[in-house]
């Protein structure tokens, strides 16, 4: 369903992407692991085609990116989903409209069932009581929760989630990996997550790729990754692991 | 890539000259001719992207589906908010011309045609460009935080994603908001000023209130009025294309931002004040 083949970006001389390949099949979700600053956002935004490649292929069902008459890229993004690292909400509307947003300007319900739709939403990632409150007024927590609902809220055959646990408590996590797994269920989306919540969200993805210094170290089942003798993949793998014992969260 | 080229090879070639001094010397010029190229070049890349960007708006903005609420308040935020700006401008720049003026026109014993010159300042002239300048600074540097804002927390990527295209939302109801607002604020510019020179001139002064209006009427012109609305709405255009596109493609972060909002205020101001000069010569 996506697949990336030899991907190089740089910007301004820094070479981000050195060769990326990888391919997630229709159905699955693929965890995107490395540290921060490797490019995983980067890489995200190119399978969405928000950047364009200096080289190499992102093909979206079949459908290269990067030749796509504007009418196609349309149609290919309204079966899209993505979820910001920082939310990217309008900051002009509230909670309420900003989910409803995608719906009252992409699809002709009436306001009615938008607003059940967007109430349910926003029921599953625990906002109901703020749904008049602009993202000025609430937390970093519930921006990243208020743009989950407003990915979710379309019904994405394909969804990217940039970090959508980063910077929950370990009991909003919880909720939000279920509430992935629990739309995962209901629409079998086919799904890339960039995370660090490795045991978390381990339990519910099929993939796990790592991206490290511009380039796939490994790919593989999470048990592929947890049982792996890379030093740095171990490495990575570990320290998250110990991060995840109680008295330790950060 | 010209650029690129020619670049390395002057470095590879100073390498073997590196000690000499004609060698320095040679790659000294060279290096200065380089980045003399690479800034016209950037420079003619830069502008071709700001009239596509113009391009393209004009284009979003006469095929349908408008954005009719977001033109609403755009025509709101760029017009009705800035009245009481151009109310207080108008007023005291018609108040001034009078004063000006009746100083001027007294030498030459000609104070009846006070009432004239100070609607033809202000109709031809003063009044476009005065509320332009205004609305620039007022509006426009609000548009372009605005736009820049989007674009760095990436609000303009998430509607592209959605498949939804950020011409339409953002700079069309800019540009045609622009072109409703400016002709209007013009005119009430021109009609406080009229009234603030009268104030000057006749209450004041004592230039006869019949002279002052009645020679008004016979000196002031249709193609005047025409002039002055054509130039506001080109000015409209101007500023809000100025604007939008200084947001749409800005910087990093904060800074970058609030050097755009500079750079965008500078800009649309230099460029009415150029472009007034072409529309006066061409148009009267
Ligand atoms: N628009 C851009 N212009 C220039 N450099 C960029 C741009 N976007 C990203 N980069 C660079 O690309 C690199 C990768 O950034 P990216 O945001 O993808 O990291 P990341 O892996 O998502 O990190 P994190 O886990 O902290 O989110 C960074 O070094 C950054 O400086
Ligand atoms: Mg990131």
């Amino acid at each position: 369903m996506i697949r990336v083949e030899n991907l190089h970006k740089s910007f301004n001389g820094f070479q981000v992407l050195r060769g990326v390949s990888f391919e997630v099949v229709k159905g699955e979700i693929l965890a995107l692991i490395g540290q921060s600053g490797f490019g995983k956002s980067v890489l995200l935004k190119h399978v969405a085609g928000l950047m364009q490649p200096d080289s190499g292929r992102v093909v979206v069902d079949g459908q290269d990116m990067c030749c796509l008459s504007n009418k196609d890229l349309v149609r290919l993004r309204n079966r899209f989903g993505f979820l910001f690292q920082g939310g990217a909400l309008f900051d002009s509307m509230t909670v309420f409209d900003n989910v409803a947003f995608p719906l009252r300007e992409k699809t002709i319900l009436g306001e009615d069932i938008i607003r059940r739709k967007v109430l349910s939403e926003l029921e599953q990632v625990g906002l109901i009581g703020s749904e008049r409150k602009y993202p000025a007024e609430i937390s970093g927590g519930m921006i990243k929760r208020t743009a989950l609902a407003r990915a979710l809220v379309t019904d994405p055959e394909i969804m990217l989630f940039d970090e959508p646990t980063t910077g929950l408590d370990p009991i909003t996590v919880k909720t939000i990996v279920s509430l992935i797994a629990a739309c995962h269920q209901r629409l079998t989306f086919t799904g890339i997550v960039v995370t660090h919540k490795i045991p978390a969200i381990f339990a519910i993805v099929d993939k796990v790729a790592m991206l490290h210094e511009g380039t796939i170290v490994i790919a593989g089942t999470p048990q592929d990754i947890l049982a792996s003798d890379e030093p740095i993949v171990r490495q990575f793998v570990h320290v998250h692991e110990s991060s995840q014992e109680p008295g330790c969260q950060t | 890539m010209v650029t690129h080229i020619l670049g390395t090879s002057v470095k590879n070639k100073n390498n073997e000259f590196r000690q000499t001094l004609t060698g320095f010397l040679g790659y000294y010029v060279a290096e200065r001719i380089r980045s003399i190229g690479a800034a016209a070049i950037y420079g003619v890349v830069r502008l071709g992207r700001m009239g596509l960007f113009l391009l393209k708006a004009v284009f979003y903005a006469f095929t349908p589906p408008l954005k009719f609420a977001r033109l609403v308040k755009q025509v709101w935020f760029i017009g009705f908010q800035s009245t009481l700006v151009i109310l207080l401008t108008g007023a005291f720049t018609g108040m001034v011309l009078g004063l000006q003026g009746f100083y001027t026109l007294t030498r030459f014993g000609s104070e009846a045609f006070l009432g004239p010159m100070v609607a033809l300042a202000l109709i031809r002239e003063l009044g476009p460009v005065i509320s332009a300048l205004m609305v620039t600074g007022r509006a426009g540097s609000a548009i372009t935080a605005e736009i820049g804002i989007m674009r760095i927390s990436e609000q303009i990527d998430a509607l592209e994603l959605m498949g939804l295209n950020p011409y339409r939302y953002l700079i069309v109801p800019n540009l045609l908001a622009g072109i409703v607002a400016l002709p209007l604020l013009t005119a009430i510019f021109n009609v406080v000023g009229i009234f603030g020179g009268y104030l000057v001139g006749v209450k004041l002064l004592g230039v006869g209130s019949g002279t002052y209006l009645g020679e008004m009427a016979n000196y002031v012109d249709m193609s005047d009025i025409a002039g002055g609305i054509y130039k506001s709405i080109s000015f409209g255009v101007l500023i809000t294309w100025v604007c939008c596109y200084k947001g749409f493609y800005t910087g990093f972060g904060a800074e970058g931002v609030s050097r755009a909002t500079t750079q965008a205020v500078v800009l649309s101001s230099v460029l009415v004040l150029v472009w007034d000069y072409f529309m006066t010569s061409a148009l009267f």
